[in-house]
């Protein structure tokens, strides 16, 4: 089983419509995740990344133009669900979500132990003293006090908030997480420490997750394949090692040369330029504006090509 | 329990709100009592009461209060009954006739004179009927003759109407000349008082036929609350009032409150056209006369209190709060935690429930309490302007008919004022409690 593919997206696509035109913000997001596994999206900022999640749990605004696709959770099309039956098996029961800003992602009228229960009633339809025990061993797993049960979420600091999120996340017990951002809004030691217990969660309850972040050294920690989002695409999926090994597009080796190093005299580059916007993208590449390697074929579509078991989204490996 | 005791003990620093919830506690108190001991069907035949139920008492009587504010009080109302035990009755039988004596002594406390006096008898005998001499002893020890009459089974004799009475009495009607010296001058326009006894000799003619007999003086003042044109007890619709306006004023708050709320929520969250229509629906409605309907309510359909409680609901539901709480819940609406909620799958109702409406509880509260008062007084207006419920004694209903009847211009203050202040007083609690609720629930506003 640990063998098996978790979720497989293909071709998934979300454009919304607003005044000014459509933007497409998930625009043909492919990229597969096993058992026990973790995946990075990483991107800039815009480029579509939480779009993304809210497409793979199905949380739609009311401005959707398009949003098709395939993606397969332990070999179901849950995209040929209908509404009703992805709130009752998807959400939670498949894949969980921790929200971006999960400080703010809790209920503030409600104390944290009955709101981390929450899905537990919804989907387990356990009574509230079972749903008391769980979340008890929820909060062991993610390291907050158990007499936190009784707290108010402003009662509680942004690390406890997010372990609270994470342990919410967990309650019934999915074999994926969507992690939005989890670590944006925090300092470096309390990012250590719950990526700490994202790694234990993933050993102990061999949970995959999907981490969405802009944080390219904090998320080696946890990876296995990182996928590389750019302007609602993604350009490269490849295997953790050898991608910090050798990226291979050059959005990506732009990405990795503009993280700063310790020890080392070369100056952090960055990559000149700006994103293009998600309304108005241009012909062919979208990365060719700010690409030093750009040639005629940057004008077409560049499709998927295989390289060395990853793949990459660039005329370069045609 | 606890947030319950968290929240006296913040409102208790607030002493306004200390007194506004000692008085409404009164009222309901108050109310409690009213009900247990003047159940509804009492009450309501009370009120529509006729000459049977109110023979005691006296027209347009002020209450008994009033004599703590005058220098020589003014007489109360009182009556003997022989039937229950008032005074003495003997009764002797000889050679086939049944003597009875009665003596009814009566202490009379006031310089004025009463009103009016009458006396009822009911006697019971098979062929003849008994036969009344009537005496009066004044304090002096003059003795004056009244009366004699023979008494059918109910006879009422009416001092006032006794045209030969008032030939004895040098011309002075009755109930003014029975009560002052008549041998004096000076002192013609007072009564004197003192211990008077009104005397009544019978014979009846048969072994088991006897006379009873109620005498009744009529003061000037009566019971706590006085009586209106119809002798009836005003503390009857004084008490019942209580009950009927805070029944009205929170069955229409909360009825008008929670619904709204649960609309605007329901339509804020589900958006789109069931928003549309539920917006539209408030804006027409916010032009309606709401008066207007209620009258032609009142006037074509029913006056009844639970017809005009669902009326006011239901013309209230879609006002302006729904605007006000629409734009609070868009507001929570897009915060993440509901989203986070939509995440885990929680159904609709549920977020509505566990995530929209606590939110919106400390906006709610001081509303919903300052809208009972509201209420109240709505209730009281639209019975003074005659649309109040056709049998219940209410307070509006007692401002209604002291004004009809006259009673600020003859000078029955107590009449209109009475209920005037209880109104007051139960608009000025909520509106005490309210303001200090929701200083505490928004504390934004404590600073303005």
């Amino acid at each position: 089983m640990p063998n098996d593919t978790l979720l497989r997206i293909e071709d998934l696509i979300l454009h919304f419509k607003t005044r000014q035109g459509t933007v497409q913000a998930v625009d043909g997001i492919f990229f597969e995740l096993g058992y026990e596994e973790a995946v990075v999206v990483l991107g800039e900022s815009g480029c579509g990344k939480s779009s993304l999640a809210k497409a793979i749990l199905r949380l739609l605004p009311r401005n959707v133009e398009r949003y098709q696709g395939r993606i397969y959770l332990e070999n179901t099309e849950i995209m040929a669900l209908d509404d009703e039956e992805f709130r009752k098996n998807v959400r939670w029961v498949g894949i969980s979500l921790v929200p971006q800003a999960a400080m703010n992602a809790l209920n503030p009228v409600l104390k944290v132990g009955e709101q981390v229960a929450e899905p537990a009633i919804v989907h387990l339809g356990v009574s509230k003293a079972e749903a008391v025990g769980l979340v008890k061993k929820m909060f062991e797993h993610v390291g907050v006090p158990e007499d936190f049960i009784n707290r108010y979420p402003f009662e509680l600091s942004g690390g406890m908030r997010q372990r609270v999120a994470i342990a919410m996340s967990l309650v019934t017990s999915p074999n994926l997480i969507v992690l939005d951002e989890p670590t944006s809004a925090l300092d470096v030691l309390t990012q250590a420490s719950i990526f700490n217990v994202l790694k234990r969660l993933k050993k102990e309850l061999g949970i995959g997750f999907i981490l969405i972040t802009h944080d390219i050294a904090t998320s080696s920690e946890l990876a296995d394949t990182i996928a590389v989002m750019y302007a609602g695409q993604i350009v490269e999926v490849s295997d953790a090692y050898h991608f910090f090994e050798k990226p291979l597009h050059p959005y990506s080796q732009k990405l990795m040369a503009s993280v700063p190093r310790l020890h080392s005299s070369t100056e952090p580059e960055f990559i000149t330029g700006r994103p293009p916007s998600l309304i108005a993208l241009p012909k062919g590449c979208r990365f060719k504006e700010r690409c030093p390697f750009r040639f005629e074929k940057c004008d077409e579509d560049p499709p998927v090509f295989q390289k060395e078991g990853r793949q990459v989204r660039c005329w370069l490996y045609a | 329990m606890n947030s319950l005791r968290r929240f006296f003990k913040e409102i208790s620093q607030y002493p306004s709100a200390v007194i506004g919830m000692l008085l409404i506690l009164g009222l309901v108190i108050f109310s409690i009592y009213t009900v247990i001991t003047i159940p509804y069907e009492e009450a309501i035949s009370l009120w529509r009461g006729d000459e049977n139920v109110w023979y005691r008492t006296p027209k347009t009587a002020q209450p008994k209060w009033i004599n703590w504010f005058r220098k020589d009080d003014v007489p109360e109302t009182f009556w003997l009954n022989t039937a229950e035990g008032d005074g003495t009755k003997t009764e002797e039988f000889s050679n086939g006739t049944n003597k009875i004596f009665i003596s009814l002594p009566f202490e009379y406390n006031s310089i004025y004179f009463p009103q009016e006096m009458s006396i009822y008898f009911t006697s019971q005998f098979a062929a003849k009927e008994p036969f009344v001499d009537i005496k009066m002893i004044t304090p002096t020890g003059e003795e004056i003759r009244i009366g004699s009459f023979a008494v059918g089974r109910k006879h009422t004799y009416r001092f006032s109407q006794d045209q030969k009475l008032q030939r004895r009495l040098k011309g002075n009607s009755p109930e003014q000349g029975i009560f002052m010296n008549l041998t004096s001058e000076t002192e013609q326009l007072r009564a004197v008082p003192g211990t008077y006894e009104l005397q009544i000799e019978g014979v009846a003619f048969e072994e088991n036929s006897t006379v009873d007999v109620e005498f009744v003086v009529y003061g000037d003042v009566y019971g706590w609350a006085g009586t209106d044109h119809r002798r009836r007890d005003i503390s009857i619709a004084l008490m019942w009032g209580a009950p009927v306006a805070l029944a009205f004023g929170l069955l229409a708050a909360l009825g008008t409150t929670v619904m709204t709320m649960i609309i605007a929520a329901v339509g804020t969250w589900y958006g789109g056209w069931v928003d549309e229509i539920i917006q539209r629906i408030t804006e027409v409605n916010l032009i309606l006369p709401f008066l207007s309907i209620l009258i032609m309510i009142g006037t074509f359909y029913s006056r009844s209190l639970s017809v005009m409680l669902v009326a006011v609901v239901s013309l209230s539901i879609f006002g302006g709060a729904i605007k006000v709480f629409r734009a609070n819940f868009l507001q929570i609406k897009e915060s993440p935690y509901v989203e986070a909620a939509r995440a885990y799958g929680a159904s609709d109702r549920r977020i509505i429930l566990n995530y929209l409406v606590p939110r919106i509880i400390p906006l709610l509260l001081p509303q919903l309490v300052i809208l009972i008062p509201t209420n109240v007084f709505l209730e009281a207006s639209l019975t003074i302007i005659g649309l109040g419920d056709p049998v219940l004694p209410t307070w509006g209903k007692l401002i209604r008919e002291g004004i009809g009847n006259g009673a600020l211009l003859q000078g029955q203050f107590y009449w209109v004022l009475q209920p005037a202040v209880i109104l007051l007083i139960t608009g000025l609690s909520f509106a005490m409690v309210g303001f200090s609720m929701d200083r505490i629930f928004n504390p934004k506003l404590r600073s303005v």
